[in-house]
């Protein structure tokens, strides 16, 4: 066990624990941040993506002893900013959202996009995005969520 | 149980390397799926693992002369944004994973997993690149080429670890790279090539291209390499035709492989063909 101290959503965090445990269970089961999901374990699906320093990472790859230091943002964080509320709108109006279970990927995907690109062509969003599954929905309304979300949110990013 | 290392320095983590073997843990985006346990338990080492990734005297990408300093633990995320990163590399990293991995995963991991599937080999062979391997009182320097042996296995002793990559910034007139995969993202390479050409009084003044994922090592032939000078595409097809013989696997069939890698060549060639 080693101490691992980092940001989490916005919190200073101390948390005594085996540093290969995996971010995702360390998220959810010793923070109890449900919000990240656990689709397929191995890097392919993004459901259980966060913000790393601001960029979306795979939380099932990332050993907690590589997160010392970091500042770490899950969907219950974020969804607490304005930035959310827009994209939250977007992916409603455009019909983006089936079964809910990739969403918090996505939107930590939309976020990690903006973030550094606040005017994304079509192109770019299908890169931005490449690492996220969608089991229901197509892709083309959540591609089209995150058009409007930028358009919409101009000036936020 | 097996103990974790989170040195806050470079030295401290080579002194603590010299002392005991340990798995170097970089991004963990090959590691911690192979060592993959049940949700919520830790994953299954069987040793003690030294946590590298962090190490800020590892991050960095570096001109000097007419090479590239590449810090082991710069993650591919900065190799596609950096200003030096050679076209074909960035070509390359561009096709690698996704951007939830590539911004964790490192380029020493990349060649430390040592997989024929692994994506920036082939150019880190065009670029004659070569590996710089410390340990606590020993540096050394191999070229790639030597320092992966096969699946799985490189030239490292386990007081050692990658310190940083160096490549040869040539600046072909012409560059092509190609990864065949599954998807678009998140695809293993059935097959990837890199080439690149100069010309010289419309001449091949310079001719390099190697396959990835068609054998247990990439392929690249430097003897070929020197001799297709004054050579025309269909003679150049048929040595290589002799050269690669690659394998079935899960993902693909050799007589696929062997197929699509006489295609890209082709296509190369017919590409370089217009800069004469
Ligand atoms: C879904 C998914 C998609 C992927 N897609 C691709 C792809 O398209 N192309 C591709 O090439 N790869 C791909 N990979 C594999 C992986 O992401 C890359 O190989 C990555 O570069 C590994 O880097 P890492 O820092 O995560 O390595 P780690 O997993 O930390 O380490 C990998 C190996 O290298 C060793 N190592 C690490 N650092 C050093 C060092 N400094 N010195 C010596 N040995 C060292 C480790 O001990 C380990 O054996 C994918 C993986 C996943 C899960
Ligand atoms: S659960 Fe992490 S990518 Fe699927
Ligand atoms: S909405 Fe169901 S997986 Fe995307």
């Amino acid at each position: 066990m080693t101490e691992i101290e980092f940001v989490l959503n916005g919190k200073n965090v101390t948390i005594d624990v085996d540093p290969t445990k995996r971010l995702l269970d360390v998220l959810r089961e010793d923070f109890g941040l449900t919000g990240v999901k656990e689709g397929c374990g191995e890097g392919e699906c993004g459901a259980c993506s966060v913000l790393v320093n601001h960029e979306i990472v795979s939380s099932c790859l990332m050993p907690v002893g590589n997160a010392m230091g970091k500042d770490i943002v899950t969907i219950d964080g974020f969804s607490k900013t304005e930035r959310y509320r827009v994209i939250h709108g977007a992916y409603e109006d455009e019909g983006a959202v089936q079964c809910g279970f990739c969403i918090p990927g996505m939107v930590i995907a939309t976020e990690s996009l903006l973030n550094k690109n606040p005017d994304p062509t079509e192109d770019e969003i299908k890169d931005a995005l490449s690492g996220n599954l969608c089991r229901c929905t197509g892709y083309n309304m959540i591609v089209s969520a995150v058009l409007r979300a930028a358009e919409r949110g101009k000036g936020l990013w | 149980m097996v103990k974790s290392f989170i040195p806050g320095t470079y030295e401290e983590a080579l002194e603590l390397l010299d002392k005991n073997e340990m798995i170097l843990m970089a991004g963990g985006t090959d590691l911690m799926v192979k060592k993959r346990n049940w949700a919520g338990l830790s994953p299954l080492f069987d040793k003690d693992v030294l946590f590298i990734s962090e190490l800020r005297e590892l991050k960095y990408i570096r001109k000097s002369g007419g090479f590239i300093h590449i810090g082991a633990m710069t993650t591919l995320e900065d190799i596609l944004v950096h200003r030096e990163t050679p076209e074909i590399l960035r070509k390359a990293v561009l096709l690698m994973a996704s951007p939830g991995i590539r911004h964790i995963a490192t380029l020493g991991g990349n060649i430390g997993n040592a997989s024929p599937a692994g994506d920036s080999l082939p150019v880190l062979y065009i670029l004659d690149a070569k590996i710089v391997i410390d340990g606590k009182g020993t540096e050394r320097m191999v070229p790639i080429e030597e320092f992966i042996l096969g699946p799985g296995k490189v030239y490292l002793e386990s007081r050692e670890m990658i310190k940083e990559i160096v490549i040869n910034d040539v600046r072909f007139d012409m560059i092509h790279y190609e990864k065949i995969g599954g998807r678009k993202s998140d695809a293993i390479s059935k097959i990837s090539f890199a080439g690149g050409i100069s010309y010289k009084k419309g001449r091949i003044d310079e001719f390099r291209c190697a396959f990835g994922a068609v054998a247990p090592t990439v392929v690249r032939s430097r003897k070929l390499e020197a001799s297709v000078n004054g050579l025309g595409a269909e003679e150049i097809k048929k040595s290589y035709a002799e050269l690669i013989r690659p394998i079935d696997d899960q993902r693909s069939t050799a007589v696929y492989r062997k197929k699509v890698c006489m295609n890209i060549l082709d296509e190369f060639l017919d590409k370089a063909g217009e800069y004469k």
